[in-house]
């Protein structure tokens, strides 16, 4: 979230698209409800289903599965041709006014394609994705806004083709209704009001899931919504610790606090710096990711400590890397897996035989394993998937490891909620049995390979033996007897290696002592004498005054400002700021745009503790200390940005810098109404090229006879995920105990079907029985002139428990092997099903 | 001055108590009242809701180390202690009949599990790891690279690079650890050279 949880109180217009935050996130409604009950604020729901959030929307919109972007096009149309932009914020702020190359061209111009399209590669030659630039190196810049060439022209230009008709033809919306969700969304357009969107795996899980992101950020930015209270573009995160286990680096393409992971050709530390560090000519941007060779060198000190040395690069041929385009993501991981080409695997606390996206591809893949090692607190159908449906145990020869993990009451550490707050949590009981938490799980594997390593040696043992392990008391062996886990949030928030002086003050000034844990990023350095296990975290266990604090398990409740940001609870990365872009939400001069909802505010007259002058940031932790934009040393609000503001314009994604609507890869209609690009012309294939006989596993059906319904999954309140906890729960099971499928009142007409049957529903890759319930929350949709049915069920269930099977199976055997093309997420909110009572 | 749910639960404690043996009493105090005695003399822990990204604030009562009740905690400044079905449940996984207590084997081509110890298994798992890491272990890999010529020409060259990894062994999870615990196996599957490592953040 760029914002925050308790924030969403502060907002006039909320729309929920893509989530449904009623059933999946239950005590945030809480917040929602009193913006509507304090504010009068307005609920905006739009879905395919008329969903439990949408009971309390003041108004509900629904919307075929896979249409967002040409929902939103349409949005963005209507803004424009309305003049219902904020000027001031779109002209100071965003990229609008800057001037691309003259040969780039939108998809109105090349019916679906940007300019640079590669059909045999199937990518983008971004060359015409640029700039102009002044002879000094900067963006050129129309602040008028009406060069032909100027972001915001060639935006009206883009969106042209998105009227409401064309919209209503492709999503299924009535285009009265579109009407309304327009006018009521756009008058946040004005600096006393403001919108916010709550997206969550509704618009990730899209062969153009980031892009459908990117539409509303660029509806956020035209109405100035970004970094103001109960604005914002907010990822309602799906897991307790989804934010923090992606902020630490458990990813393929990112070490902790988004650093790359090493590619091949980044031969040293000084080709990584050099790729990886953004430069600027912009005098007035902060840049801060200027800062990256701190942070990477902070992170070699923490791994591996004094073993790393300016020498040797910091140990940076220790880390692995990757081959140059080498993709290792779930979709690919596991297609990897099919084609037998990995011998040992870690399912740890995670379900992939139900969670991934073509299950049955998934659990035929993990026959293939020579060994694995399952991670949990129940046994899964990940873990027993050699008993499973459809495997003859003796003929899988895969080795199983079960280990069983403590629950989070037995242990203690932190975990970050999708508000970015880091919350400490302590531990209850002993862990059940013989469980162990899950840190003592890999402090006693790493023990062990290290130890067979010390006695036989092996390949390449550096990154091993050098990796610190400092995590608590050594038995007479040197293992760790057991993890504390503080002594890793400390290795993680970082150390002063040397004292640090400020050498601008004369005489020289102690910031920091050796030893000294980080006051927070800031004083890292790229010389090796500090150490910081990942950049955004630290200051997150500090010290002042000699005193070490672990500002995660803070309680002081109070609310300062009267704005709810609760700045003594807990801690929020980065630098416990609690609304991200805040320099955003003040004019040129640092005044609020809406001075009765105030993040931050410039204070020219009070006297900084910081630099003894007068001028100083009051509210929120301000995006930097630099004074507003138009006082003297001022800069541009987006600071991680190289240039300095928001991208309306960018180019930075795979396919196109602006969203464009293309068809899901599986989809009711022969074409697409929008242009005569059917899917998206970058997402990657599996298969070489065309006419190429397709694996069975990865087989799809588009606008198919035999699989004629509009399918989406989705989750209840009462189970989680795929259900190893829950289906576990008796009060849980009792109040859902089997997979269902929602249908429309007409489409159970049409085939027979009444509440409570079993069906069969089927994709062209799996089919599984389900309950039938016949509601009026689903309607077809009037698509292309044709009538489309849509259904949507949940994904909490599995073979393996129920052990009498009662509960079902997995939605996820219906759903495809494809992948965003930025992200490769798969698909699983948009496919092609066919449902047959039984 | 207002009275927090939690204030009237301290205030009202033994009162309350009294009161719900007797006839006539509110639903409401009853149930307040069945509360207190369940977590009377219990040791309470501040903890987090395990399930979704809310955050929501728990507070954990143990007696003779047994969880005996988890309620919303009030002074929580999101959730106010309140608590959905999920988190309102927690003590259902605790204590629950079918958590996996031991570390269990399954042999190739068995079809039953067998209960191990856990220093067989982690011996097994961690040969293995290293097996596996030295039979497969990539010390460099050729690559084609786009290069300039001298002449400021773009071509594709061929070359060698180190890149200490093995393709050989995968790792996916968890959104569901805590932070120094994601941080931790990240480490360590880098120093063995992992690179397919994933989670429920791609997904």
């Amino acid at each position: 979230m760029t914002n925050h949880w308790a924030d969403l109180r502060n907002a006039d217009v909320i729309l929920v698209m893509g989530a449904n935050p009623a059933e999946n996130h239950p005590i945030s409604m809480k917040w929602i409800q009193r913006a509507k009950e304090q504010r009068g604020a307005k609920l905006i729901v739009v879905d395919p289903r008329f969903t439990r959030t949408a009971t309390k929307a003041d108004l509900y919109a629904p919307m075929r599965s896979g249409t967002d972007i040409a929902f939103l096009g349409g949005m963005i149309k209507f803004i424009l041709d309305n003049n219902m932009y904020f000027r001031d914020y779109v002209v100071n702020y965003t990229n609008a006014p800057f001037l691309v190359n003259p040969d780039f061209k939108t998809c109105t111009d090349l019916d679906g394609l940007f300019s640079g399209y590669n059909p045999k590669t199937r990518s983008y030659d971004k060359k015409t994705w640029a700039f102009q630039l002044d002879a000094s190196g900067v963006p050129k810049q129309d602040r008028t806004m009406k060069d032909p060439h100027c972001v915001f022209q060639l935006l009206k230009r883009q969106y042209s083709r998105y009227t409401i008709d064309k919209v209503s033809e492709i999503t299924g919306t009535p285009g009265d209704v579109l009407l309304q969700v327009y006018r009521l969304y756009a008058t946040t357009g004005v600096p006393n009001k403001v919108g916010t969107e709550c997206y969550a795996m509704g618009w990730t899980q899209h062969t153009i899931g980031t892009q459908n992101i990117r539409a509303m950020t660029i509806i956020q930015m035209l109405l100035g919504n970004i970094g103001m209270a109960g604005g914002g573009v907010n990822a309602l995160r799906g897991e307790s610790n989804v934010q923090g286990s992606t902020d630490h680096g458990l990813l393929f393409n990112t070490l902790p606090g988004y650093l790359a992971t090493p590619t091949a050709s980044w031969t040293d530390l000084a080709t990584y710096n050099e790729k990886n560090t953004p430069k600027t000519k912009e005098a007035k941007s902060v840049n801060w990711w200027s800062n990256k060779p701190k942070y990477m060198v902070s992170y070699l000190k923490a791994i591996y400590g004094a073993k790393a040395t300016k020498d040797n690069d910091f140990g940076y041929n220790w880390l692995p890397k990757l081959d140059e385009g080498q993709n290792c993501s779930w979709l690919v991981l596991f297609d990897q897996m099919f084609k037998g080409k990995f011998e040992g695997f870690f399912a740890w606390g995670q379900n992939p035989a139900c969670s991934g996206s073509n299950a049955g591809k998934v659990r035929k893949a993990l026959s293939k394993l020579k060994w694995m090692v399952n991670v949990n607190l129940f046994d899964n159908e990940t873990g027993s998937f050699w008993r499973g449906p459809g495997m003859n145990p003796k003929d899988v020869q895969t080795e199983v490891f079960m280990l069983p993990a403590c629950f989070s009451v037995e242990k203690e550490g932190s975990i970050t909620n999708s508000g970015r707050l880091a919350q400490w949590r302590y531990k209850a009981i002993e862990p059940i049995g013989q469980s162990k938490s899950d840190s003592d799980i890999m402090n006693e594997l790493f023990f062990r390979v290290k130890k067979l390593y010390q006695k036989q040696g092996g390949k390449f043992p550096e990154p091993i033996f050098n990796l610190t392990w400092d995590y608590g008391e050594k038995d007479a062996e040197g293992k760790v007897k057991e993890v504390n886990t503080h002594k890793i949030a400390m290795e993680i928030n970082g150390y002063h290696l040397e004292d640090l002086y400020d050498k601008k003050a004369v005489p020289p000034k102690l910031i920091a002592k050796k030893g000294d844990l980080c006051a927070s990023f800031v004083n890292l350095q790229d010389d090796g004498t500090t150490s910081c296990g990942n950049w955004i975290y630290s200051q997150s266990y500090t010290q002042k005054d000699g005193k070490i604090i672990n500002m995660m398990a803070r309680r002081d409740k109070s609310d300062p400002t009267g704005m709810a940001f609760f700045p003594g609870w807990a801690w929020a990365w980065p630098v416990n700021r609690k609304i991200i872009y805040n320099r955003c939400s003040v004019n040129p001069e640092g005044r609020p745009w809406d001075q009765k909802r105030p993040v931050i505010k410039w204070d020219a007259a009070k006297i900084n503790p910081a630099t003894n002058k007068p001028g100083v940031w009051v509210g929120d932790v301000p995006d930097g200390p630099a004074p507003p934009l138009a006082a003297e040393g001022g800069k541009l609000p987006f600071i991680m940005k190289p240039d300095g503001v928001g991208s309306i314009f960018g180019p930075g994604l795979a396919d196109g810098p602006f969203p464009e609507h293309y068809e899901p890869l599986e989809c009711p209609i022969q074409e697409n109404p929008m242009s005569k690009q059917y899917n998206s012309p970058t997402i990657k294939l599996w298969y070489s090229k065309e006419g190429q006989k397709i694996a069975p596993e990865d087989i799809f059906a588009s606008c198919d006879v035999r699989y004629p319904f509009v399918a989406t999954t989705y989750r209840v309140s009462e189970h989680w995920q795929t259900g190893v906890l829950t289906r576990h729960e008796p009060w849980q099971l009792e109040m859902v105990p089997q997979v269902f499928i929602e249908i429309s009142k007409e489409l159970a007409a049409e085939k027979g079907i009444k509440s409570g049957d079993k069906v069969m529903v089927s994709s062209a890759r799996g089919s599984l029985w389900a309950k039938a319930v016949v509601t009026g929350r689903l309607k077809p949709f009037k698509i292309a002139g044709n009538t489309v049915h849509q259904v949507g069920m949940p994904w909490h269930f599995g073979w393996q428990w129920p052990a009498d099977g009662s509960g079902g199976e997995s939605a996820n055997l219906l759903t495809p092997t494809i992948g965003d093309s930025n992200t490769m997420i798969p698909e699983t909110k948009a496919f092609m099903v066919n449902v047959e009572k039984m | 001055m207002g009275v927090s749910r939690r204030d009237f639960l301290k205030l009202s404690g033994g009162t309350a108590v009294a009161g719900a043996i007797g006839a006539g009493i509110s639903p409401q105090k009853a149930s307040a009242a069945e509360r207190e005695l369940r977590i009377k003399g219990a040791k309470e822990t501040k903890t987090i809701c395990p399930y979704c990204s809310v955050g929501c604030g728990i507070l954990a009562y143990t007696k003779d180390g047994k969880l005996v009740d988890a309620e919303g905690d009030p002074d929580h400044p999101i959730s106010e202690g309140t608590l959905c079905s999920k988190g309102a449940s927690l003590y259902q996984v605790v204590s629950n009949p079918t958590r996996l207590t031991k570390p269990m084997y399954r042999a190739p081509g068995a079809t039953d599990w067998k209960e191990v110890e856990w220093s067989w298994a982690l011996d097994e798992i961690a040969k293995k790891i290293k097996d596996v890491r030295d039979r497969t272990f990539k010390a460099t890999s050729k690559a084609k690279i786009k290069e300039k010529t001298p002449d400021g020409k773009e071509q594709e060259v061929e070359k060698e690079f180190v890149v200490n990894r093995t393709d050989a062994i995968a790792h996916v999870g968890s959104a569901a650890l805590d932070n120094e615990e994601c941080y931790m196996i990240q480490k360590a599957l880098r120093s063995w050279g992992l690179v397919y490592i994933e989670h429920q953040a791609r997904i």
